[in-house]
């Protein structure tokens, strides 16, 4: 990091550091009631003990990869973070080929765009008592509800990409002699990556939104759930702690998206290293 | 109409009309347009835009055939587009997902050709071009002259005798543009291809053609066909050179006119 960079990062770090300030005097001059509002020093004690192991390590019980790992935070995490992969993979998945399809074929994009549309509206979250109608409770109502969060995202975006193809490509192809296949593999899918990828950032963005409140419903695990169980035991300060990472998880997310952005669309205009 | 006796002819333009419908009206883009290419021969179209110059080129690349009228490549009857007419796009047309070396090699992938054979192929183009340095790089990463390069360098790769270009160096600049009609003329010498270059600069026609065919504005019609008989390397400055821009300056001049007079009548009406 040069001096730029520096100056940029502590002008940005004043504000937090001066609202964590005054909550914590808030809270140690007793002007907030701890059950509502703890303080941040105890909700990061919570957090710590959130994250570490809850017994002692014992070498006959298991290895010590899976003592580090045995904390109550990494469970939850990676039950969270295993949904949203499962739910994402079978959402978009199905929306992948589907939208190719109907970017390519004004017949199956009038055949199928209407029920879409009418679909495409109601938010995954009305799906929930359907989901447990259907499903029971566990992880397979909530990796359809994640399904579902991101099929549209990546469907609608997909779509988009097909058409708005630039002719003057398909005209190249055409004279250099591709037949349809190769034209549909290594022209027009290329061609709409950058549209496919923005449909699923939104699509990864969707599915943890849901991956939260489905846990909240159907599972005994997971971040969502988590938080839902703190706040039955007035754990106020863990239930900030689990708020916490879940936004760290999404920080993690996005970032892991970019770099796969960039890395794909290195070839594109719009991103100028 | 003077054609090279030498050679027999490659592209046959006959009796070619092409008529646009729109919902109000009807446009006549090409009239009775008659054309006999002789192999090798290097053919400008010049008019003003409007004047069907571009419609004829895609006509013969196969894009968009004509209402009534034949044209034939090497004996045969055009019907679409095909990798034995090459073409060059002003806009390059190059696939920005692929680099330089890809798209060279991406009508070879095509045709089949074995990896070992595309590399080879590859590698020649690129140094034929002097885009060797660049044959990693991404197309946004090129300035226009070097992504014309590689357009140029793409159709090469096919080996089809006929090159089409659509106002290949419009958006150049003077000097690049004048460096690439430079490699175009030394490849054109080498490989000894047919091309048909489309184009509204009167100086660019008179620089590289061996026949300049003029076309009037709406409907498109041959209104002079010249042979350019100018000793090669030409020089611009040169009395000939000059007294023949004049003279096509004057033939282009009246179908600017008629396009002028045109759209003002069209705006009257609007």
């Amino acid at each position: 990091m040069n001096k730029q960079d520096w100056r940029q990062s502590a002008t940005g770090a004043v504000v937090p550091i001066l609202i964590v300030v005054l909550w914590q005097a808030s809270a140690m001059l007793g002007w907030v009631n701890p059950q509502v509002l703890p303080s941040p020093v105890a909700v990061v004690s919570k957090w710590i003990e959130y994250l570490l192991p809850l017994t002692a390590y014992d070498p006959a019980a298991s290895s010590w990869l899976g003592w580090a790992f045995s904390g109550e935070l990494l469970g939850d995490t990676l039950s969270s973070l295993y949904r949203v992969v499962v739910g994402f993979a079978v959402g978009a998945g199905l929306a992948l080929p589907l939208g190719l399809m109907m970017g390519a074929s004004q017949r199956m994009y009038a055949w199928l765009n209407p029920l879409m549309q009418v679909l495409r509206p109601i938010p995954p979250i009305a799906y929930i008592p359907l989901a447990i109608l259907w499903f029971g409770l566990g992880n397979a109502p909530a990796v359809f509800l994640i399904a579902l969060g991101a099929f549209f995202p990546v469907l609608v975006n997909t779509i988009a990409g097909v058409r708005q193809v630039d002719g003057i490509y398909i005209r190249a192809a055409r004279n250099l002699g591709v037949n349809q296949r190769t034209m549909f593999i290594r022209v027009m899918l290329p061609a709409a990556v950058p549209y496919i990828l923005s449909g699923v950032r939104i699509g990864i963005g969707t599915a943890f939104i849901v991956v939260i409140v489905s846990e909240m419903i159907a599972v005994n695990n997971g971040l969502g759930f988590r938080i839902l169980e703190a706040r039955e035991y007035f754990w106020s300060d863990k239930i900030i702690a689990g708020m916490i990472s879940i936004g760290l998880l999404g920080l993690i997310i996005d970032v892991g998206m970019n770099k796969l952005n960039n890395h794909l669309l290195r070839w594109h205009r719009g991103l100028e290293n | 109409m003077k054609v090279n006796d030498m050679n027999p002819t490659h592209i046959q333009v006959s009796g070619v009309h092409k008529v646009f419908k729109t919902d109000s009206r009807e446009v006549v883009a090409l009239k009775e347009i008659n054309l006999d290419i002789p192999q090798g021969q290097f053919v400008c179209l010049l008019g003003p835009s409007g004047c069907g110059k571009s419609t004829l080129l895609n006509a013969v690349a196969g894009f968009s055939l004509p209402s009534s009228g034949t044209i034939t490549a090497d004996g045969k009857l055009v019907t679409g587009p095909g990798p034995e007419r090459g073409m060059v796009f002003q806009e390059y047309a190059l696939f920005p997902w692929m680099t330089v070396e890809k798209n060279i090699a991406f009508g070879l992938e095509i045709k089949g050709m074995d990896q070992s054979a595309i590399t080879a192929k590859v590698d020649e183009l690129l140094a034929m071009l002097s885009l060797s340095d660049f044959r990693h790089r991404f197309p946004k990463d090129l300035s226009g002259g070097m992504r014309q390069r590689v357009a140029i360098a793409r159709v090469l790769a096919l080996d089809s005798p006929i090159m089409l270009m659509d106002e290949p160096f419009g958006a150049l600049d003077a000097l690049t543009r004048r460096n690439l009609q430079d490699e175009l003329l030394r490849i054109w010498a080498e490989l000894k291809k047919t091309i048909i270059f489309v184009t509204h600069s009167i100086e660019e026609a008179i620089y590289l053609a061996d026949r300049i065919v003029v076309m009037t504005y709406r409907p498109g019609t041959v209104k002079r066909d010249m042979i350019v008989d100018l000793p090669r390397l030409r020089d611009p400055a040169a009395a000939e050179f000059n007294a023949l821009k004049r003279e096509l300056g004057q033939l282009v001049m009246e179908e600017q006119q008629r396009h002028h007079n045109d759209e003002m009548r069209m705006a009257a009406v609007d």
